[in-house]
């Protein structure tokens, strides 16, 4: 637990990060420094976008693998990490 | 007595068995006195002699009868009561005893009759043997009623026998229809006729009456084909406290966490580093490009429409033009004579008539409007807050005003359309009706002549509705929201301020006259307008500011002027946005109130920027001081500065920057700055051509118009060249420019107004290049404003210092001088060897340091 803390540390001190959230393969949201209704509201939504992002490149490749997606907006920048069970969200503000 | 009689009468009829002494339907009785009482027949009492009949009832004898037996008295008779058929029988009291008892009963009805009736008859009987003689009638007419009563027949009757043949008896007979009114005269009808005597009118009708609600029921149904849900609630998930824990807890997280990090650590650096969807090559041409790359955006002012009008700017020069602020696309100018006025030359007077024109684009060869002036006009404007009213400056130094509310509709309806409405019915033109003819409207009112100017009036501006100012200049709030007082300069050396509204002095004696001067208007032809008669002839201006020369004496001679517009708190300027909805103040009922109850406004900026006919720039306050004696007289200039070799021709305010003044004159144009008391801030170098006029841009705080003597149009971009003009539109006129004024109509549309000296006017469409402003333009030119600022401030503080330095240096030569005047020959030549060994030391010394500083130090500096 202490080291997931540590790496989870990391990158929610890097430079113009605004929240992180850890989602289990539910979609439901373990860890998360945003408040609750944003989390379910990320955690739901974009739960669903990375499994089709992932099917979509599945079905182009089937030897590929989604292994990031990102989602660029005016404001700022959505990072999404899938992994086997979990999904890692971590929102961004770009520098300029 | 009649007994006997009676007896004697009827006793041979009845003389059957006499021998008894009475008849055998009498019977004598006797009847105790108890029976008397009972039946009320007591001898003496109830019957007498003289009525000695009685009555009895046959019940009550039967029920005596049947009472007391046989010792009843008239239990012999009972059976002849029975028998008896009447109800009464008679019973008479017999006092003579005739038939040997005291009473007797009659037994028969017959008997009864006998003994009562006889007395009636012997009575009658009596009576008739006393009258029995029939006496001869008399006639007492009655005859003759019963004559006429009674029919009687007249004449024989008369018979007539009947007979038909005897086989016609007894026929079959056939039986028809007929119409009655077939035959003529068959039938007579009574028909129904509405008789005239008279006629019933109903009064009174019944009738009924059925409230019925008006609801209407209707139902649909509707189909709901495809069943699915429009809504859904849901809340999100939660997991709970402890499975949280195990989740992260457990070894897949550790796994999921040491593979994803890296990843987006990568990620968050490159968003870090730079933006990779920044498109340079876009933003870089977003200023005048965007939007619009048909390619075919035309680069110069491309014409518009020109006005020229045959009838009124034949040979005439226009002075000056203002836009309307109101109506769209409709313009004025003020025509001129081209010829100066030569006054030894009027031997003969002739009457001139000057003329402003209104133009409108909707059509470009007839004017729409003209207003008469009594002399040439050099300049005019358009009251802010009531575009009707028109106040302009003459030749001779009067000012006039005009007010064309009547013949707004002219202008306007122009507006829709190229058609040329039809000149009002009650319009006030002298000439034809005829379509083509612009209706001339005479002006109002002119100011008193010797009050006005001596000189002719260069410049009339008036005041913003923001606020006023009273007879010694203090600025005031304006409690009519409107502008009321007008600005007047002339080479006169004079700045005349006037007010249109009337004086409360002469209100009352302006009433009397009112009353002489209707008599005499009704002698004119023309129909003025009434809005500004108080003013009429008598007009004064409020007060005069006047310019004494700074250094010496005498005055200077202003040509034209620029003052701040005052816009104070949001407040009011938001009324003045309403003030267009609101009703417009009549001028003719608006009175000076009384300075004291106006609050004074503090910041209001009372400074004037007056060009001069030497073209110099007078800064000065337009407030009256007092001096000693409590006479109230115009202060000294603040400033003045003459940046310009010959006459000035215009002072116009950037509309950004309330503090940026552009001044051209003489060969050059300069640009100044409010509040900075040094000089212009930015003068351009002096061109070949005489400058005559200049106006900003409206839209662009760095652009401005130039025009000059040869007919062509500069245009300046201070942010692109400040020492050549950005753009010359060579040949836009023959002749001088004389005036250039700029209007939008809309964000895109954008009109340069330029009109030069052969009296024609054009309009140019400004092209997007030059109104579409940079990016951040209005920040850039304030930094060039700001930088020019810095720039001259540098400049006079060297000037000082090589002034300083000069005096200083010309001071050591001359005690050099006195020093050096005895071994003049071999010293100074050493001395000055030395001396320039040490300087070119020095000055090796300095260029080091000096490179070093700035980092382009070199090594190699030995040669």
């Amino acid at each position: 637990m202490d080291e997931v803390e540590e790496t989870l540390k990391r990158i929610e001190s890097h430079k113009g990060v605004i929240g992180t959230i850890v989602v289990n393969a539910e979609g439901i949201p373990i860890r998360t420094t945003l408040d609750n209704s944003t989390t379910a509201q990320y955690a739901g939504h974009l739960r669903h976008l990375a499994m089709m992002a992932r099917s979509t490149v599945r079905d182009v490749d089937p030897q590929n693998d989604l292994t990031f997606l990102r989602i660029r907006s005016k404001k700022h920048e959505i990072m999404v990490a899938p992994e086997s069970n979990f999904l890692l969200i971590v929102i961004q503000n770009p520098c300029e | 007595m009649g007994h006997k009689r009676t007896k004697s009468a009827t006793s041979s009829a009845g003389s059957k068995g006499k021998n008894k002494g009475h008849p055998d339907d009498i019977l004598p009785m006797v009847l105790t006195s108890a029976t008397q009482e009972l039946f009320g027949c007591r001898a003496d009492e109830d019957v007498t002699g003289e009525s000695p009949y009685k009555l009895l009832r046959k019940d009550d004898i039967v029920q005596d009868i049947k009472t007391r037996a046989a010792a009843s008295d008239f239990s012999p008779v009972k059976q002849i009561v029975l028998d008896y058929p009447e109800e009464e029988m008679l019973l008479v009291f017999d006092k003579d005893l005739t038939y040997g008892q005291s009473f007797y009963l009659a037994l028969t009805p017959e008997a009864r009759d006998r003994i009562f009736k006889p007395e009636t008859l012997e009575v009658s009987e009596n009576e008739v043997d006393k009258s029995s003689e029939p006496k001869h009638w008399i006639s007492l007419g009655s005859e003759q009623e019963i004559d006429e009563e009674s029919a009687k027949e007249t004449r024989k009757k008369l018979w007539y026998r009947f007979s038909r043949v005897r086989r016609k008896f007894g026929a079959p007979v056939c039986f028809s229809d007929r119409n009655t009114a077939d035959a003529k005269d068959s039938h007579l009808k009574c028909a129904s006729y509405q008789d005239s005597r008279f006629s019933i009118k109903q009064m009174q009708r019944d009738c009924g009456m059925q409230a019925v609600p008006r609801l209407q029921s209707s139902s649909a149904q509707t189909e709901w084909k495809f069943r699915k849900n429009f809504f859904t609630q849901y809340k999100p998930r939660e997991l709970n406290k402890e499975e949280i824990e195990d989740i992260l807890q457990a070894e897949g997280l550790k796994n999921f966490c040491n593979l994803v990090t890296p990843r987006v650590l990568l990620a968050l650096q490159q968003e870090e580093v730079m933006n990779v969807f920044f498109d340079d090559w876009k933003v870089l041409g977003a200023g005048a490009e965007a939007g619009d790359w048909s390619g075919k955006v035309s680069e110069g002012l491309v014409l518009h429409q020109a006005f020229s009008d045959q009838k009124y700017a034949k040979d005439k020069k226009i002075s000056s033009i203002n836009w309307h602020p109101t109506i769209l696309g409709v313009l004025a100018v003020a025509l001129t004579d081209k010829k100066e006025n030569q006054l030894d030359e009027s031997v003969t007077f002739i009457l001139k008539r000057a003329f402003i024109v209104f133009y409108s684009f909707a059509d470009p060869a007839n004017p729409q409007l003209v207003l008469e002036c009594p002399d040439d006009i050099l300049s005019f404007e358009f009251c802010p807050s009531n575009p009707n009213i028109i106040a302009g400056g003459c030749i001779n130094g009067q000012v006039v005003l005009w007010d064309i509310s009547a013949h707004v509709t002219c202008l306007q309806g122009t507006q829709t359309g190229g058609k040329k409405v039809s000149v009002d019915t009650d319009s006030f033109d002298l000439e034809d009706n005829k379509e083509t003819e612009a209706p001339v409207v005479r002006y109002c009112a002119v100011s008193a002549l010797e009050s006005s100017h001596k000189f002719p009036i260069t410049d009339i501006q008036w005041l913003p509705q923001t606020f006023e100012v009273t007879r010694t200049g203090l600025p005031v709030e304006n409690k009519d929201k409107v502008s009321v007082q007008i600005v007047t300069c002339s080479p006169d050396c004079s700045v005349l301020f006037w007010d249109v509204r009337m004086p409360k002095l002469l209100s009352q004696s302006l009433s009397d006259r009112k009353q002489n001067a209707d008599q005499k208007t009704q002698v004119t032809p023309f129909i003025i307008p009434e809005t500004f008669k108080h003013l009429d002839r008598t007009w004064k201006p409020l007060f005069k500011v006047s310019l004494p020369k700074i250094d010496t004496s005498g005055e200077y001679a202003p040509l034209k002027f620029s003052f701040e517009h005052y816009t104070c708190n949001v407040k009011t300027e938001k009324d003045d946005e309403d003030d267009s909805t609101e009703v417009v103040p009549d001028y003719s009922q608006l009175r000076t109130t009384s300075a004291r109850i106006l609050a004074p406004l503090e910041d209001v900026n009372t400074h004037l920027y007056v060009g001069t006919e030497d073209g110099e720039l007078v800064y000065t306050d337009w407030k009256l001081e007092k001096d000693d004696s409590g006479r109230l007289f115009s202060a000294k200039p603040l400033l003045c500065f003459n940046p310009h070799h010959w006459l000035v021709t215009t002072i116009k305010r950037s509309p950004f920057f309330k503090d940026i003044i552009l001044t051209t004159g003489g060969w050059n144009f300069a640009i100044w700055k409010e509040g900075i008391m040094d000089g212009p801030i930015f003068v351009s170098p002096s061109s070949e051509t005489e400058c005559t006029v200049g106006c900003w841009s409206p839209s662009r705080p760095a652009v401005f118009f130039i025009g000059k003597e040869d007919g062509s149009i500069e245009v300046w971009n201070l942010l692109q060249n400040t020492s050549e003009p950005a753009q010359v539109y060579a040949h836009i006129s023959n002749v001088r420019i004389s005036c250039i004024e700029s209007w939008t109509a809309g964000p895109k549309q954008y009109f340069l107004a330029v009109t030069d000296d052969l009296g024609t006017l054009r309009v140019f469409e400004i092209p997007k290049t030059l109104y579409i402003p940079v990016r951040k333009e209005r920040l850039s030119v304030q930094t060039f404003f700001e930088l020019q600022k810095d720039r001259l401030d540098d400049y006079l503080m060297r000037t000082e210092q090589w002034a300083k330095e000069k005096r200083e240096v010309k001071k050591e030569a001359e005690e050099l001088k006195k020093k050096t005047e005895p071994d003049k020959p071999v010293k100074s030549l050493q001395k000055s060897e030395e001396e320039t060994r040490k300087e070119y030391s020095d000055y090796v010394a300095l260029e080091e340091s000096t490179l070093k500083g700035i980092g382009l130090w070199k090594n190699t500096q030995d040669d």
